[in-house]
């Protein structure tokens, strides 16, 4: 048995730097691969819904119409889930932790007019083709049942 | 015959910061029965399933525990692919076991930090949670968090660790060894910290068997019971035998951690060495259909994984039985007959963690 076995060591503390840094005063330093939150490229999204399927916490939404995803940062763990599911790659993690506060707030990013603008575009141009070839499909119906009828007419 | 009474322990106590409730029945200064209750921090993970389907459940189970959260997320893991047949790449099998020793590691410094707390050597406790720190820089490299790393999915692992990042690690684990031997040295010799902890709390090799204790708990009283030595992950091709010590009292717990550091050390050494190249993760299909049972070694013990799947996204059922649970009865026999001064002590040498015993 021994004593002041630990001597040397708080010896050592007593002449060493500290080894906390004084945060926030000096900036923490994150790691590459640090999972701090989300954050999206928006007129990457195609709003597939992929993310608000998937995440764990059900804390994304998604309006495809209006071009917006949001998220409720409080709710989100970090976790990264969508991010690996997400097709257009357009989610990534990034350092930087959430800031307290007092209420749970959502934040609500919105695609720019432009992207927004082409997106209602070619919705429109595929409407009308849509309608387009839903009348084509009527008339060749249409046809087909007058030319039924008349096959049938001359045996009548 | 002296007077009897019977003093509360917990919830809240200054030496645990787990929420675990004991009453105390003393006569004069010296325990003579304990009587347990738990269910401060029950948060209902495992009824989950039935809202999550089996992917996202991943990263509940992680959540299960904030220190051994790597182990939970891997025992799920593991099960779902056992029953899914899932055949995971070698390469996939080395880094979970090299995340699982780093995750032993942090759990072991703290451990070592806590019961340096609990005896009052708060120098040595700050000394213990500053090693501890390059453990957690170092998951934080190469996970992305600190505690909880979310690098598993069911098939395999989501992150690689890149030659940078293994040399970082293996210049921590030198940093970590050395700063150990001058922990060791104090935990094992010192005249102070020895009059806390030799012949406190003995549990027999018998007693130990009986009460179906686990992990280093049980490794104290002489049971050579490793579940590594089961041969899961990467760990059948490693070199490694379960660290056992005949003390059976507080410095036998402390002996064998300590021991463990230094296994766990060699054993993410021999698995940067041998790790081999290839895919991070299987394909996987379908649905989980049957079940399976698993058992792994955690920082704290044996923790067991049984899962039930039917088919569908979500899974009919996830039980986990944490090690903590097997070692509570332990806990309430080593306190009979205890000091009342060395309730705090006995507490911290199971390594309790009751929110995983009631997830
Ligand atoms: S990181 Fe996880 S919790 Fe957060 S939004 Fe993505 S899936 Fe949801
Ligand atoms: S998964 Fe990606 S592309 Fe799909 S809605 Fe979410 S952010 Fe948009």
């Amino acid at each position: 048995m021994a004593v002041m076995t630990f001597a040397g060591a708080a010896l050592k503390n007593f002449f060493s730097k500290p080894v906390t840094t004084k945060y926030p005063a000096e900036p923490a330093e994150y790691k590459e691969r640090t999972r701090g939150h989300i954050e999206i490229s928006i007129d990457d999204c195609i709003g597939c819904g992929m993310c608000t399927r998937c995440c764990p916490c059900g804390t994304l939404s998604i309006d495809k119409i209006k071009g917006t995803w949001t998220i409720n940062r409080f709710d989100c763990i970090a976790c990264g889930f969508c991010v690996e599911k997400c097709p257009k790659k357009c989610l990534t993690m990034v350092a930087g932790y959430q800031t307290p506060d007092g209420e749970k707030e959502t934040v609500t990013y919105t695609k720019s007019p432009e992207v927004l603008e082409a997106e209602a575009k070619q919705r429109e141009e595929m409407a009308k083709k849509a309608a387009e070839a839903k009348k084509a499909a009527e008339a060749k119906k249409a046809a087909e049942a007058a030319k039924a009828a008349e096959e049938k007419k001359p045996e009548g | 015959m002296g007077k009897r009474s019977v003093i509360p322990y917990g919830p809240q106590h200054p030496v645990l910061p787990e929420p675990i409730h004991l009453d105390l029945v003393l006569e004069d200064e010296k325990i003579v029965d304990v009587l347990p209750s738990i269910g401060f921090i029950h948060r209902g993970l495992e009824k989950l399933t039935e809202k999550r389907d089996f992917n996202q459940m991943v990263y509940v189970t992680e959540r299960v525990c904030g220190i051994c959260s790597f182990g939970h997320g891997y025992g799920y893991c593991d099960t779902v692919e056992h029953i899914m047949n899932i055949e995971v790449p070698d390469r996939a099998k080395f880094l979970r076991t090299i995340w699982f020793e780093l995750s032993r590691l942090h759990s072991h410094l703290l451990w070592a930090g806590l019961m340096a707390d609990a005896f009052g050597f708060e120098n040595l406790f700050y000394q213990c949670w500053r090693v501890r720190e390059k453990v957690l820089d170092v998951i934080e490299l190469t996970t992305g968090g600190r505690v909880i790393f979310s690098v598993n999915k069911v098939g395999g692992v989501l992150k690689d660790i890149t030659p940078e990042m293994q040399k970082a690690i293996l210049e921590m684990l030198d940093y970590v060894e050395k700063e150990t031997k001058v922990l060791e040295k104090t935990f094992m010799n010192d005249y102070t910290v020895q009059s806390r902890m030799k012949g406190v709390g003995v549990l027999t090799k018998e007693q130990a068997h009986a009460l179906g204790c686990a992990g280093p708990f049980a490794r104290a009283s002489g049971i050579a019971t490793d579940m590594r030595m089961r041969g899961y992950a990467a760990y059948g091709e490693l070199d490694m035998e379960p660290i056992i010590s005949n003390d059976g009292d507080c410095y036998g717990r402390c002996e064998v951690r300590i021991g463990e550091i230094y296994q766990s050390i060699d054993l993410i050494r021999q698995a940067i060495d041998k790790l081999p190249d290839g895919e991070l993760a299987a394909v996987v299909k379908g649905n989980p259909n049957g079940e399976y049972f698993m058992r792994i070694e955690q920082p704290r013990g044996e923790a067991d994984y049984y899962i039930k799947g039917n088919g569908t996204p979500n899974l009919d059922r996830m039980r986990v039985r944490t090690p903590t649970f097997a070692n509570l009865a332990g806990l309430c026999e080593v306190l009979k007959g205890a000091d009342y001064a060395d309730v705090g002590i006995l507490a911290v040498t199971i390594d309790p963690c009751i929110s995983c015993t009631e997830r």
